[in-house]
């Protein structure tokens, strides 16, 4: 019991890094330009396809990853120049419908290109074999170095955020456009950086998963709707809020859908339990957040500005 | 003296340590306009909205007709006879200017979960409506959508949507902002028919007007009520000469 | 109070508010009304059940989208996990057909009853936010139902369950096509004829006004959060009627009824038929399907051109197909 709890800790651990590489994109472009973007889960699918080809032509994930990252920054700051500049005077009606466009075009683009069956991106072998982390205890090698990297780029956001002239105008232009462009820095330039910042944390969460999974199209519209729980819960527009949330929701999730059968076992007869386990353990993230809501409507850490 | 109809004692709200409001203590009485007045960021708006419930003070009460309201979620207090007007105009745009009056007259007879009869059918929320425009002087623009109005309009629209729910305590937040010379005379003379059988909080920047409305006129200044008086008093009170009117 | 007689001043603003609208708008508008009953007859006398059961496919989704709008396009509430409601209506046909209780006196109140009270809960806490966590929260919670109804193995789980034999009406036979053609088609008119009524009655003022300007409203001594959530639970029972519409129309029930794609696609028809028109997510609808059903005979890849014209219509059409046919093609 207890070696399984642990390692389906460090699976929760690997599910929440990879939830805040796309909730901190979410929550960096809603709360500086307060923009709603669905098809935030179209370039974790992008890049999640982007890297597969690109590991097949290359030989190396490694390379396949490196490689993809510009490619999806590319992709994101012509997103943003070309349909998502346009919509910032529009409401947030306006955002959503356009984005939910860009969904339905990016399925269809995957499709052609890429055709319509899921592609696994095959692993190096050092990368793809287990390790025992403590005795008795073996863990996946690659889920480990996802938990490190996730956790390697979130420290290098809070540096970036904390420490830099780039994250010192990205927390001034959240409260204050004007300002930042009186600093004579170009915000659209700021703005359309940001974005790509945004495209490529998703890409690499994409890339990421398509390891374990594979790229699959519209694989970005289920854990889109999570990554959202994961912004209500935190806060939106709050780095750190993202950050602690979804590793919250993602251990919760994972352990929810591991125990709540056998703990409801412990109160109810098994045969129920056997029911009502998954159902309870499907909706156990929502149910956090209305509890979360109904306490705090902005979310555990609202930001200080407004 | 008359009534004291609103009393505030020992107002405070601060911001992130920066103390907006710092122990505001006044009293509006019947039949009076009290005025407040204040550089530019002296805490004028911060002030009114905990007056009408929208911010929560951090310490001190607020009193109506003897009752602490302090707390009083805003719908309610407009239940109870307050009513208020805002220093960025606030009206219904995409409303006809007859529909934005009569939805303030609805907000005051009873509940409003009925579902069937059509409003813009219904004599008594119409007749009380048009009474409040005429009071204005804006009855003949009465099917003209908001948003078609003037800025000076806009503005005796807001008075009269306050009217309308015939409140006992009317809190106007620059009624007189960004009005031209003849407007403003009419808001001026509109303002002296009002505050019989009322009590008016009067917050303005137009200083003319402040000194030939107000009964009584409170300056405030980062927060602070430095002097309460007389607009004679006021005019003639060296702190304020000094803070305040010694800018101009 | 007594009435007094009216003052001529005062009747001329006394106006009872026309239905259909006005002037060429009204022509236009009943005439699409009629065009959608006749043509499916028309259809179904010609022998071809293919276009009744499209048109049947149009008038359930329609309502759904009238029920959309009442909140969206009347109460600017950006709802966009409508979808669920429509699974829950659908489930309150297929679960307890499943368990052999076929009766429609059963089913459809059983769908608005279960479609409210999930409204009530949800907008419940919805309704404390605002703006894009409103947006957000009603998308997760129709993601929590879909997750729900998915894990339900005895209800068909991933499979879906199908319906065996439509919802029995005793008086009404709905296995005929056009029985239950004609059953959708006057619940849409209903449902379209109590929004009419909700949003010029005084709770459909305090709505409108709360869309426009909630914090004047608060301040005219309005509790306007009771008045929303009011409203987000008749849109949430009219969309559970839908569902248990269209469980009948499809015979067959699946979670997939509620993923969020479907809600998208509901706020769609309202905007592209014109929030906030009594009439538009009706032509929304129609134009929808009709769009979706030519592009797919042509492509496989139809949903491309149907993002494309989706960022068109919002960067560029504004009112939808209403205001086109209020105003004409001018712009």
């Amino acid at each position: 019991m207890s070696t399984l709890f642990l390692i389906q800790l460090l699976n929760g651990l690997q599910l929440g890094v990879l939830l805040f590489l796309l909730a901190a994109g979410l929550t960096l472009v809603f709360g500086i330009m307060d923009f709603v973007n669905l098809a935030h889960g179209s370039l974790y699918m992008l890049g999640a396809f982007v890297c597969a080809s690109l590991t097949f032509l290359t030989g190396s994930f490694v390379w396949g990853v490196l490689l993809a990252i510009p490619i999806i920054a590319v992709i994101g700051y012509f997103f943003e120049v070309l349909i998502v500049r346009h919509l910032y005077e529009s409401n947030h009606l306006d955002h959503v419908l356009a984005t939910f466009g860009i969904i339905l075009i990016a399925d269809t683009l995957v499709q052609l290109s890429w055709g319509p069956e899921g592609i696994a991106i095959p692993l190096p072998g050092y990368l793809s074999g287990q390790v025992e982390i403590f005795p008795s205890i073996i863990f996946p090698t690659f889920r480990l170095v996802i938990i490190s990297s996730g956790l390697l780029i979130a420290a290098g956001l809070y540096w970036l955020i904390t420490y830099t002239r780039l994250g010192m105008l990205i927390r001034a232009g959240a409260s204050n456009r004007t300002m930042v462009s009186a600093l004579g820095v170009d915000i659209s330039t700021l703005f359309a950086g940001v974005f790509a910042l945004g495209a490529v944390l998703a890409g690499v969460a994409g890339m990421l998963i398509a390891s374990i999974t594979e790229a699959t199209i519209g694989m970005g519209n289920d854990i889109i709707i999570t990554a959202f729980v994961v912004i209500i819960v935190g806060g939106i527009g709050s780095m750190k809020g993202a950050f602690i949330a979804a590793i919250l929701i993602g251990i919760i999730d994972t352990l929810g859908r591991s125990f709540l059968k056998d703990i409801l076992e412990l109160f109810i007869a098994s045969g129920s339990a056997e029911t009502a386990g998954p159902a309870l353990s499907s909706m156990l993230i929502y149910i956090i957040m209305a509890v979360v809501l109904a306490v705090r409507p902005q979310g555990l850490f609202p930001p200080k500005v407004r | 003296m008359s009534e004291v109809l609103l009393n505030v004692t020992g107002l405070r709200k601060s911001f992130g340590g920066v103390l907006a409001t710092d122990d505001v203590a006044l009293d509006v009485r019947q039949d009076e306009i009290h005025a407040v007045i204040g550089p530019n960021g002296a805490g004028k708006t911060t002030l009114i909205t905990q007056l009408f419930g929208e911010q929560l003070p951090d310490e001190g009460s607020v009193f109506f007709k003897g009752a602490n309201i302090t707390k009083l979620p805003t719908h309610k207090r407009a239940g109870i006879g307050l009513a208020r007007s805002f220093q960025i105009t606030s009206v219904f745009m995409g409303f006809s200017v007859l529909d934005n009056v009569a939805l303030a007259v609805q907000a005051h007879d009873g509940h409003s979960f009925k579902f069937w009869k059509p409003a813009a059918t219904e004599i008594k929320l119409r007749r009380v409506a048009m009474q409040a425009l005429a009071q204005v002087g804006l009855d003949d623009r009465a099917s003209r959508r908001a948003a078609e109005l003037s800025h000076g309009e806009r503005r005796q629209l807001e008075i009269a949507m306050a009217l309308a729910t015939d409140p006992v305590f009317l809190l106007l937040d620059e009624p007189m902002a960004g009005m031209g010379a003849e407007e403003s005379a009419l808001m001026v003379s509109l303002l002296k028919s009002l505050k019989i059988g009322r009590a008016i909080l009067l917050v303005e920047h137009d200083m003319n007007a402040v000194f030939e409305l107000a009964d009584r006129i409170s300056v405030l200044v980062y927060g602070k009520i430095i002097a309460t008086g007389t607009p004679g008093e006021i005019r003639s009170n060296a702190k304020v000469r000094e803070a305040y009117l010694g800018e101009a | 109070m007594k009435i007094q007689e009216t003052s001529p001043r005062l009747d001329e603003h006394l106006k009872v508010p026309a239905m259909f609208g006005s002037g060429r708008g009204r022509v236009v508008t009943i005439l699409l009304m009629a065009l959608l009953l006749i043509l499916p007859l028309i259809a179904w006398y010609a022998g071809n059940k293919f276009y009744l059961d499209f048109s049947t496919r149009i008038v359930c989704l329609a309502i759904a989208a009238v029920s959309l709008n009442l909140i969206l396009g009347f109460g600017g509430m950006v709802s966009f996990g409508h979808a669920a409601f429509v699974g829950i209506g659908a489930y309150a046909v297929g679960i307890p057909a499943y368990h052999g209780y076929e009766s429609a006196w059963l089913h459809f109140p059983l769908a608005i009853g279960s479609a409210s009270l999930f409204a009530l809960f949800t907008g419940a806490i919805s309704l404390r936010t605002k703006g894009v966590y409103f947006i957000m929260i009603t998308m997760a919670f129709a993601q929590m139902a879909f997750y729900f109804f998915l894990s339900l193995e005895e209800y068909g789980g991933d499979d879906g369950m199908t319906l065996w034999s439509r919802s029995d009406f005793g008086i009404i036979n709905i296995s005929d096509g056009l029985t239950f053609f004609l059953l959708c088609y006057g619940v849409l008119a209903l449902c379209v004829y109590l929004v009419f009524r909700i949003v010029h009655s005084r709770f459909g003022m305090v709505l409108r006004g709360c869309n426009s300007n909630e914090a004047r409203m608060k301040a005219l001594g309005y509790n306007t959060y009771a008045y929303r959530l009011t409203a987000y639970v008749i849109s949430g029972a009219m969309c559970g009627l839908a569902g248990a519409l269209i469980a009948n129309l499809q015979d067959y029930i699946t979670a997939d009824t509620m993923t969020w794609t479907r809600s998208g696609e509901l706020m769609f028809m309202v905007i592209l038929g014109g929030a906030g028109s009594l009439f538009g997510p009706v032509f929304g609808a129609g134009a929808f399907l009709l769009i979706e059903e030519i592009l797919s005979a042509y492509t496989i890849y139809w949903a491309l051109p149907f993002g494309i014209l989706l960022i068109l219509s919002v960067l560029f059409v504004k009112g939808g197909v209403n205001g086109l046919i209020q105003r004409g093609w001018r712009r």
